[in-house]
């Protein structure tokens, strides 16, 4: 038998082992769960003619109106006030800890490892473990979104700095330049707009992310919603959703816009 | 910020070596040298090439000069001053007098040619004044003349990320004569332009070595060019210097021994005048 006979009959007998061993681990586990697939497709059709009977914004939620928008402005506040400081954090850590205009030895690898571990617990698991000492306020919901978003933004602007600047830093040093002039003239310039266009991002994800944090810490919009869907108003609920989906599409248009002007 | 006087002096004096280089030797890692016991000196005003293949050692030469990259040995006096022995504040005053020309020409895109012309300012300047680009007149003033010695003054407002390459290396250029140089490091500076650019952007440099007096010391892969615009040629092979001298007196047989394949030597272009500005 020839090698290219027996290397196609191999990678055939490999396709369907590993699809035989997907469809068992899928049985395995959708038969712990008590899974049935026949009366999961039959019933989608009552949940969501449920959907609609019930979701939908009645006249007597549009009174609500007042309250919702203002929980909502305070929420994209609060996200904004986390997006900018985390920011500003942000980039004084991604300075020092790069590779072009870092600062010495074990400084990267401690800010790498810090950037790291704040992106790398969820929000949601931010706000749970900071509701034990500042419980249920505005300011928990903040911390949560500026710890995350710091983390976020620290790995963002490292990877900006050392791919934008370090011909132009090497320039400059070149020059006789110090270092404030190096990150001043450099550094900033080239990744002004780069910087600009994540923090952008951020504002985005955390005017979400608020929404389920509110649920958590009881504050903002996420409080709102939580309390009409507990108290079984799920006409003003709905319209709490309909308002956040529609500030959220307004500011990624508006970001949208503050980028193509700025590149 | 007063200047060094030392540097001051040297300026004047037409004759003598600017820049003595000694047993200059580098190893990246242990096993090999990338540069191993070159010694050769500069005088003031002179164009000289450095040539040899990929990975022989002429970027690491370069940047040893101005210290960009520590030595492992030797001894580079750079107009009367030890190079080697210089902490870092005395290393920024020599900086200002050698500036460097890059292959991708190292610019800030999002700036305009004449603030990044003006960056060659920096090392003169405060810390503050330099991180708010505050700048005398006299220096703007100086940065536009030599924006229209090199003829392209009307790009000055222009942002770099518009300019061709060949613009960018003018800017490049003009960046490093505003420092007030006695040497310019060009590390490739043709590599990545068309021949047209080429030639001028060498006939620049040839004018500003006969026209200012200001040496240069110039990377090259192209023999040719090196040939015809140097007025002398060092090569290098492995780390090692394997010639130095007239380019008529760089055989083919050197050459071939440098590449191991023989590049042809032609073509000849009208130089470029200059005029002198008040610097």
């Amino acid at each position: 038998m020839d090698e290219a006979t027996r290397f196609f009959r191999n990678r055939t007998i490999t396709i369907a082992l590993a699809t035989l061993g997907i469809l068992a681990v899928n049985l395995v586990a959708g038969g712990y769960l008590q899974f049935n697939v026949s009366k999961a497709v039959s019933d989608m059709p009552n949940g969501i003619v449920w959907m609609f009977s019930n979701f939908i914004p009645s006249k007597g939620s549009l009174e609500k109106l007042p309250i919702i928008l203002r929980q909502l402005l305070t929420t994209v506040m609060i996200s904004i006030a986390a997006s900018c400081i985390s920011a500003i954090l942000a980039i004084v850590l991604a300075v020092i800890g790069s590779e072009s205009v870092g600062l010495k030895k074990p400084v990267p690898f401690i800010v790498r490892t810090i950037a790291s571990v704040f992106r790398n617990i969820p929000t949601v698991a931010w706000a749970l473990i900071l509701l034990f000492s500042f419980k249920q306020s505005e300011f928990t919901g903040f911390l949560a979104l500026f710890l995350t978003g710091f983390g976020y933004l620290t790995r963002c602007f490292l990877e900006t700095i050392d791919e934008v600047s370090a011909g132009a830093v090497e320039a400059l040093r070149a020059t006789g330049a110090s270092y404030g002039q190096l990150i001043a003239q450099a550094v900033i310039p080239l990744t002004a707009t780069a910087v600009l266009s994540w923090v952008l991002y951020m504002i985005e994800t955390n005017v979400r992310d608020a929404t389920l944090i509110g649920i958590l810490t009881g504050t903002g919009i996420g409080f709102v919603f939580d309390m009409y869907y507990k108290s079984f108003r799920y006409d003003a609920a709905a319209l709490v959703i309909v308002c956040i989906v529609l500030v959220v599409i307004a500011l990624e248009l508006t970001s949208n816009l503050i980028r193509r002007m700025i590149l | 910020m007063t200047q060094n006087p030392t540097l001051n002096q040297a300026q004047d004096s037409a004759k003598g070596n600017l820049l003595e280089i000694r047993g200059l030797t580098k190893y990246y890692i242990k096993e090999r040298a990338a540069l191993n016991d070159v010694s050769f000196d500069l005088h003031y005003g002179e164009l000289v090439s450095v040539i040899g293949p990929s990975g022989s050692g002429k970027s690491t030469l370069l940047r040893c000069i101005n210290r960009m990259i520590e030595p492992t040995a030797g001894s580079i006096v750079f107009s009367g001053q030890e190079v080697i022995k210089l902490r870092r504040k005395e290393l920024r005053m020599l900086r200002r007098r050698i500036s460097m020309v890059f292959q991708h020409y190292n610019l800030v895109h999002r700036l305009t040619a004449v603030e990044n012309v003006l960056h060659g300012r920096l090392g003169y300047k405060s810390t503050i004044a330099g991180m708010i680009g505050l700048y005398s007149e006299s220096e703007k003033m100086k940065a536009l003349d030599i924006l229209a010695q090199l003829d392209i003054i009307d790009y000055s407002y222009v942002r770099i990320d518009r300019l061709s390459g060949g613009q960018m290396q003018r800017v490049g250029i003009a960046r490093a004569l505003v420092q007030d140089p006695l040497l310019i490091l060009c590390d490739e500076p043709i590599a990545s332009l068309d021949p047209k650019s080429a030639r001028v952007i060498m006939g620049y440099l040839r004018a500003i070595a006969d026209t200012y007096g200001i040496a240069c010391l110039v990377n090259l892969h192209q023999v040719d060019f090196a040939i015809e615009y140097s007025d002398r040629i060092i090569a290098l092979r492995d780390g090692e210097k394997v010639f130095d001298g007239n380019p008529n007196m760089l055989s083919t047989e050197m050459i071939e021994e440098v590449y191991g394949i023989a590049p042809d030597a032609s073509q000849i272009t009208p130089q470029i005048p200059l005029e002198p500005f008040d610097g």
